[in-house]
């Protein structure tokens, strides 16, 4: 176990748009299994960050692995674009707008990737978003549209869509960020649920109280590096940092 | 001497074979219309850029010229490089090519306003970019645009009239052949006139239908 290579790693990460850098040298690495939340300021690169890990916004130095094939590596376009598109089917991704197919059904947004890469047939395909919509509780949505859902139900769509590529990391950008205050603990309820499964994660939330409960680890960013990680326990109760003091001075204040 | 519709009906029928091809060529030309304008769109707008600019190029000769000239061209003119095309199939290529470009416009416009966050979670999940702009940018591009779209093809149906000038016999040119034994060009445009509001009405019910799917469907 110890020498298990981690799932997912982050080795000096740097990103500039222009002038500005955006990640200074972050690095990162989460095993299998381990729950990991980034919180920090608006603007301070935690979207940057999860989003060069799936390369949708490549960095402009540094590495990402995924196990033991690296994510950003220098390709030829072609064999980039396949090299790509096999590791992105491992890492599943969830937004914080969800991004659902708004012409296809809850089941079409869960049975299209599935279908078209990883060569499966209708009925296998059915199976598996309701098997995936089962653990997120939505069974009864399967032949909805998205628009006929509320904000959380669309949500656990897109997370059953993520889960239905059978990622060995999840990724989430502030998922419930863009949710009715109501609907957030729907969404907190199935991530939970994943946290049990030892599903891998790293999650970007402003909420303070979710990433102390289901997290083993968090990372305080400011100004694209990471100023302190641990465990919540430290990280919240014992601040090393006067930035991570202060950032939480104003966050668990509007908790309430 | 006034007007005489009784001298049409003997020839109704001949009206009604050159209206069901004018459904036939306007249909043939309307789907190649809509294929045309999403290649020429999804090219102008991801293809590699010498491919982009040839796309660009045509597009804009070809939106920037009459349909009659194209029509001579493609008929008349291909011949000299040995293509060869009978008639039926210059019209529908004309008037597809023609209105291809129209199209690509407007599904061009369609796919850019389609959210960015769609062709995320496309790749996201390990779709490629063609994957993505067919299963889930293009539809939902055409699903937007259906009322442009509907309105190029009754430009299309009507402007269908125009083949007849290269001798397709759809429903213009049997209503030339009729006057040229009548002597009644009056009664026999009129006519023909009557034949094209009511292949309009049906192409209206059918775009509204479409319309209305797609907006149920959001
Ligand atoms: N496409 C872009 N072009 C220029 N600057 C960008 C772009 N995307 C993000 N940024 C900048 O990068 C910084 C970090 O952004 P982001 O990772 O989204 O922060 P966070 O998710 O922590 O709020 C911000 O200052 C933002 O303005
Ligand atoms: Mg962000």
């Amino acid at each position: 176990m110890l020498n298990e290579r981690p799932v997912i790693e982050v080795r000096h990460a740097r990103k500039s748009y222009g002038a500005v850098e955006v990640l200074r040298d972050v690095s990162l690495k989460v095993r299998k299994g381990e729950i990991v939340a980034i919180i920090g300021p608006s603007g301070s690169g935690k979207s940057t960050l999860l989003r060069a890990i799936n390369n949708l916004d490549p960095l402009t130095g540094g590495e990402v692995w995924l196990e033991d094939t690296q994510v950003n590596e220098a390709l030829p376009p072609r064999r980039y674009e396949a090299h790509i598109n096999r590791v992105r089917q491992d890492i599943g991704m969830v937004f914080q707008h969800f991004n659902l197919f708004p012409h296809l059904s809850v089941r079409g947004n869960i049975t299209l990737a599935p279908m078209m890469l990883k060569g499966i047939g209708r009925k296998e395909a059915d199976e598996l978003a309701e098997q995936q919509l089962a653990r997120v509780g939505l069974s009864d949505r399967v032949d909805f549209m998205p628009s006929q859902l509320s904000g959380g139900q669309k949500q656990r769509v897109a997370i059953a869509r993520a889960l239905a590529m059978k990622p060995k990391v999840m990724l989430f950008d502030e998922a419930t960020s863009a949710l009715d205050p109501e609907l957030v603990e729907e969404v907190n309820l199935v991530m939970k649920q994943l946290a049990e499964e030892h599903m891998t994660m790293i999650i970007v939330t402003h909420e303070m109280g979710f990433a102390q409960d289901v997290c083993d680890r968090v990372l305080f960013m400011d100004r694209g590096l990471v100023v302190e990680q641990g465990p919540p326990d430290v990280v919240f109760r014992q601040p090393r940092h006067e930035r991570t003091r202060a950032f939480l001075r104003k966050h668990l204040q509007l908790r309430d | 001497m006034g007007f005489d519709f009784a001298v049409v009906v003997p020839y109704l029928g001949s009206l009604f074979q050159g209206a069901v091809w004018t459904v036939i060529v306007t249909c043939a030309g309307g789907a190649l219309s809509l294929a045309g304008g999403v290649v020429f769109a999804v090219a102008a707008l991801y293809a590699p850029w010498p491919v982009r600019w040839g796309i660009k190029g045509f597009l804009w000769l070809f939106r920037g010229t009459p349909l009659l000239l194209q029509l001579f061209l493609i008929y008349f003119g291909l011949v000299e490089i040995g293509i060869d095309l009978d008639a039926f199939a210059a019209g529908i290529l004309g008037l597809g090519l023609h209105y291809a470009t129209y199209n690509a416009d407007v599904i061009q416009a369609g796919i850019l306003a389609v959210d960015r966050g769609q062709m995320e979670a496309g790749r996201t999940l390990g779709l490629s970019q063609g994957q993505t702009l067919r299963k889930i940018i293009v539809p939902q591009a055409l699903r937007d645009m259906a009322p442009p779209l509907g309105n190029n093809m009754i430009a299309l149906l009507k402007d269908s009239a125009l083949v007849s000038v290269i001798g397709v016999a759809e429903l213009t040119l049997s209503a030339q052949l009729a006057i040229s034994q009548t002597f009644r060009p009056f009664e026999f445009y009129a006519t023909a006139g009557v034949f094209y509001y009511v292949i309009n009405l049906g192409l209206e019910a059918i775009l509204g239908r479409i319309e209305r799917r797609t907006q149920v469907a959001r």
